[in-house]
Order: structure tokens, then sequence, then C-alpha cells
């Protein structure tokens, strides 16, 4: 029996197949891929506008097929996909800001990026001067006795990223949590019209810096398939190991950082001197502590010496020695599990219609792993367990990122053991035609998903999706019912990009 | 738990020697400002960071700064939850036209006398972000810089240096706003 998204492209002119195909609909079409979105037998990847045409990343439910699809929509509107599935809703009204698109139906027309402040709008389509007395921003309204209003940021208490919460609570407890977010917008799809690709791998490495590896690696894969390049195999190979570092460091650090935010300062002292040595071992090895530029199109700028190899070795084995200890603190503080069992959760069905990535989706029963379910080499070929939980709260996001750190250390393990030797890189020449490419990478907050198109060499359109825009939203409704004070410890447990998804 | 606390009481500390006050930074300081001292702080400066539109990647960093092998602390070093508190901003990222409004209120809101000082490239100029429509440029356009510390990002070392040299220069009486 023909999958659904074979059904869907049949017949339809395949626009390019890098790796996935993109095909164009028209509305009937798109409408009904909407609905299939809705019905949970798609998943949204993604939804991201160019002047006068809208795209959308889809994943079969099942299958983990891909496709893209267009919609033309030279007046400017399409049907909206927010008005049937709401984890588009934000994409869409971003679209909007950037280019003038309307979603005709969208339940939410708010702007989402535009805050007022460019001196134009729709900087990326037909560009128009704005708006001479932008209408204030109206969070949705609340009703009920006795409620109050909590409004917090964009600066906030912490050494943290922007953005805007506005709490509504009755006593303690968070009644809802509206976000607006978009203070971090530097217009980083507009600086990638037109760049060379040496520029915009070094801009899409500054999208997230916790992320930068992921996002080298997710633009990197995504120009290789564009200009079909063969990356050498031990190029494969770091790339992943450069990854699985990131994810250890970033999961050391969030682990006690989480535990913090439950007063636990003794688990946060702790696991920073592990992720400190992670960086360290870093900078040793490819020359910077965040292992910035390293992944580039082709391959990779640095390859890993012996000593190199050897610190990261015996980083490992001291991690091994000494984070044991500190899971069974974890594990048997009463205190602390105290404030992290059963508290933000996130139903299993919301992380499902969300598509929601990394241990968000994960800690609530969605075992969508990118290295897993699309087994991009070198993940085909190693051995790793992906942890599931069902129970959706701090705690279950928490273990999901106790035991994916175990599983990098092994994994980097296996990929020091089996490094191949050869070249780290293939030149990317350049192409004169028209090429365009897709890649999803797994970050260590979920999947990254990069779309390029090159012309001449040049990127024409490059639009890069952080797998917060679909988590971001889910917070919103697991603060809900819990009491103010936890909102810290629920938002770093979730940890969010605000850079990512302002972009 | 008491098993780790015990460990920690017999093993060296992680804690590394303090760096020696950036050169750059302290010949920078001495030309930033030229007004006359009002008031010397002692060796204490309390630190409200804020970030202006960064990719996170400073704020990381920062962070590193407040761990054991940094321990801002010992140097009279500390980051507070609010500008009313604070002697010092510390503002990362190009500044965003978002964030531009957020960043002047946070400014007004430090009591004199204060210091401002720029984290990474971007805040230099707004780095590789530097001409697009959403970005004002660094942190100068906006709000004057006493201390650039330069990177992408910096080094918890770089930064304490730089910081040392602040430190050093206020309490000399000689960097006054």
């Amino acid at each position: 029996m023909p999958s659904l998204l074979d059904r869907i492209l049949e017949g339809r002119q395949i626009q390019q197949r890098r790796p996935w195909p993109r095909a164009v609909v028209g509305a009937h079409l798109w409408k009904f891929v909407a609905n299939e979105l809705a019905q949970g037998r798609l998943n949204l990847l993604g939804l991201w506008g160019e002047p006068s045409t809208v795209h959308m990343a889809i994943m079969e439910e099942g299958t983990a097929e891909i496709a893209i699809v267009s919609l033309d929509c030279p007046d400017h509107a399409y049907p909206s996909v927010g008005l049937h599935h709401p984890p588009a809703l934000r994409l869409e009204r971003a679209a909007n800001d950037l280019f003038g698109l309307s979603a005709e139906g969208l339940p939410d027309t708010r702007p989402w990026l535009d805050h007022g402040n460019w001196g134009m709008r729709f900087p990326l389509g037909d560009r128009v001067s704005a708006l001479p007395q932008p209408a204030p921003y109206r969070f949705l309204p609340v009703q009920g006795d006795g409620m109050h209003q909590i409004a917090v940021g964009p600066v906030h208490a912490g050494i943290i990223e922007p953005g805007h919460f506005r709490f509504t609570a009755s006593g303690e407890t968070v009644v809802r949590l509206e976000q607006r977010l978009g203070y971090a917008h530097k217009g980083i799809e507009g600086l990638m019209a037109g760049a060379d690709l040496d520029r915009a791998v070094q801009l899409a490495g500054r999208v997230s810096g916790d992320s930068t590896v992921a996002y080298a690696y997710a633009f990197s894969k995504a120009a290789e398939a564009a200009l079909e390049l063969v990356v050498p195999d031990r190029a494969v190979w770091l790339r992943a190991l450069l990854a699985e570092l990131e994810r250890l460091a970033n999961h050391l650090g969030d682990i006690g950082a989480i535990c913090n935010d439950a007063s636990f300062a003794l688990m946060h002292a702790h696991c920073s001197v592990l992720r400190e040595s992670v960086l360290r071992a870093a900078n040793t090895a490819f020359g910077h502590r965040l292992m910035r530029d390293v992944i580039v199109p082709g391959g990779v700028a640095r390859d890993l010496n012996d000593e190199g190899k050897a610190t990261i070795q015996a980083t490992l084995d001291n991690i091994r020695l000494r984070f044991p200890a500190l899971v069974e603190l974890y594990d048997n503080t009463a205190s602390l599990q105290d404030r992290t069992v059963d508290t933000g959760v996130l139903k299993p069905a919301l992380a499902r219609q969300y598509a929601a990535g990394g241990y968000v989706g994960r800690g609530s029963g969605r075992s969508f792993d990118a290295r897993r379910t699309l087994a991009y080499p070198p993940y085909d070929g190693l051995r790793f367990e992906v942890p599931v939980l069902n129970e959706g709260d701090v705690n279950a996001r928490v273990w999901i990122r106790v035991r994916e750190v175990e599983q990098s250390l092994s994994l980097i393990d296996q990929m020091l053991d089996r490094l191949p030797k050869g070249p780290l890189r293939t030149p990317a020449g350049r192409q004169a035609e028209v090429r365009e490419g897709m890649a999803v990478v797994e970050g260590f907050r979920g999947d990254v998903l990069v779309w390029l198109r090159l012309r001449d060499g040049r990127i024409e359109r490059c639009h890069l999706r952080d797998p917060s825009w679909f988590q971001w939203p889910l917070l919103e409704a697991a603060i809900e019912n819990n009491i103010v004070a936890d909102f810290p410890l629920c938002n770093k447990s979730f940890n969010c990009s605000y850079s990512g998804q302002d972009l | 738990m008491r098993k780790l606390l015990f460990q920690s009481l017999f093993r060296q500390p992680f804690t590394e020697q303090a760096p020696s006050p950036d050169e750059a930074a302290l010949s920078e300081l001495a030309t930033a400002v030229g007004r006359a001292a009002r008031r010397r702080l002692g060796r204490s400066l309390s630190i409200r960071e804020v970030d202006a539109g960064s990719c996170n990647g400073c704020e990381l960093e920062i962070h590193a700064l407040n761990n054991a092998y940094y321990d801002v602390e010992r140097f009279g070093l500390r980051f507070v939850a609010s500008p009313r508190h604070a002697d010092v901003l510390m503002v990362t990222g190009p500044v965003t036209q978002n964030m531009r409004a957020a960043l002047e209120r946070t400014y007004q809101a430090v009591p004199d006398p204060k210091w401002v000082v720029a984290i990474g490239d971007c805040a230099r100029d707004g780095g590789c972000f530097a001409g697009s429509y959403a970005v004002v440029g660094g942190v100068g356009a906006v709000v004057p810089v006493d201390l650039h510390i330069p990177g992408c990002p910096p080094t918890p070392t770089a930064m304490l240096k730089g910081l040392l040299a602040l430190l050093e220069r206020v309490d000399n009486g000689s960097v006054t706003p």
C-alpha cells in the first residue's frame, strides 16, 4: 500500500529531491495536508515563507518519511494551517511578520517577531514602511475572580536570554502563562540571503550558541545535499563526535542548573565542574570551548590529533567516575524529588501533537530522535539507546538527560575507537544552477531543521528551524496549575532557546 | 550527600590561580573615562547581566565564571538580580532593535556610579550580525561602554582578566563615570 506521502505527492511535479522530495501543491492539497496534520497522521517539521511561496515540511507518523509541500501565493495569502493544527500558529505569525504572507483563517493574527521597531514591515518580502503607531500588543484576556497578573522580562533576574512572560495567577497557582518572544530577533535569515557558504555557515553556527555544533552540522548537511557533496568518512565521524560532546556539555550543565532552580546548589556545583571539564577537553581537541566553526560544508575545518583524543578519553573516564554519585544524589534527595516529581507535567498527547523533539518529547512518550529515526551516518552504525519516559514531569526530563549523558559517553567511546583515517574536507566547488537541500540533525535540545536554496554558489534563501518552536508553546501548557515559584524549575527543564526561536 | 561533602573537604579545590589583569583592558580603561573621581567602591562590584540579543554563547561562558574553577565571587564580583543593586552592567550581543528600549531602561535603572562592560565580538559593533534590519549595532550605540571584552564568546579567563582590570581601576579611583 502506498504511504500517505506517496499519495500526496503522486502525479505532482517534484522540484528537487535532496534528500527529500519537494512538490508544489494547490490550495486543495495544502488544506488536505493541514487536515492530516490535525488528525495526527502527519507531523509538522516546519513552515516557512518566501516572498510569494509558503513551504511546509512534514513527516509521516509511523514511516518517518519526509517531504516538503509548497504553495505558490502570488497574492500573498494562503489557507492557514494553524487554524486546524495549533503547532503552526507561531510559524504562520512569523511568516507574516517577515514576508507579509497572510494565513487566511489564522485565529491569532498578532505579530510575533515584529515588535514595531524595525522601521519597516515585511523585511524579507515586499518591504513597506512601518505603521506610524503600532498597536500595543494585546495579551490574551483572562476572566475570573481574584486573578492577578505578573509580568516578567524581557530582562530577567538571572543570566538568561530575553523574553517576556505574562503570568495570570490565582493566589499562587498559575492559571495562564503567555509568552511573548522575538526580543533576540537578529534577522539572521535576512543576512543569509546572498551570503557565500563560508559566511552562511558562520551565521548558522550563531543562531543558538548552545547548539553551535548542531546548527553548523545541519546547515552543512543541507548544503552538501544541495551540492551532492560526498563528505569524507573521517569528517562524518568527527562531526558526530563534536555533536556528542556538545550534548554531553549541555546535559551536564542543565541537570545541575535544574537542581539549582530547586535551590539544591550542591548538584549545580558538581555538574558545573563536569561541564567545564568537557569544554576544556573540547578546547584542547578542537581549539574552541564550544567547538564553534569546526563543522563546515564539505567536512570539518580541524582534525583531531592524539593529544586531543587522549584528553577526551581522560575526560570521559573522569565523568564515568564522578557522575554516578551525582545521579544517586539526585535520586535519593527527597526534598529535591519533592520539587521535580509531578511538577510541570506535559501530557504525551500534546508532545505528540506538537511533534516535540529532544528530552521534552522523549520525557512525554514521543520516541523521535533524528539520530535513530532518520539514522544518518555514522549513527546508523553505532550502538545506542533512545530513552523514553511517559510521566512528562520535570523529573522525567531530568532522567532523559541523565540517560542521554550515559549514551553520549558510550557513543564517544565507540567513535574514538573506530574513527576512520583520511581527508577532512571535500571542496564545495561552485554550482551555477539552482540547488536545494534540507537536513535534520539531532541537537541536544531536539531536531534542528535547515532548508536552503543555492544559486550561483550563494544562499538565495535559508530557513533554520529551532526545536524550540514546538517546545515553547508546550511550556505554557505544562506550567498550568503549578505554583509561580516552580516556573524557573519548569522553564529550565524545557530550556528552550530564545535566540534559536527568535532568529 | 554526606560522602560527597566529606570528599570535598579533603580534595584540592578546583579553583585556579587568578589571572593577571588584562593589559589591553587596563589601557582601554585608563583612557575610557576622564571625569573626576567621586566615590570609591572598595574591592567589590555587583554585576547585572543583560542579554541584548546574543546567540546565548556569551551567557554560557558568563555562567562558567561562577563555576568552581573560576569562582568569580572570591574577587568580590557578584551577579545580582536587579539593575538597582548593580554597579556594572554586563551586556552581551548585538543590540537588537527589539531590545534597545529594554537595555536603555535597564541602564537608567542602575544607580550612579556605574560602568558598562560589553562582552563579545557582537557587543563591539554588531559582529557578524551588523547591517541587519533588526540590529542596532554594538552596545556602545545605545549606552556608553567602559570596557570591551572581545571573543566569540570570550573565554571565562578573558572575562576574568577584564573584570579584574576594571576592579583595579575602580579600586584606585581612576575610573569614574
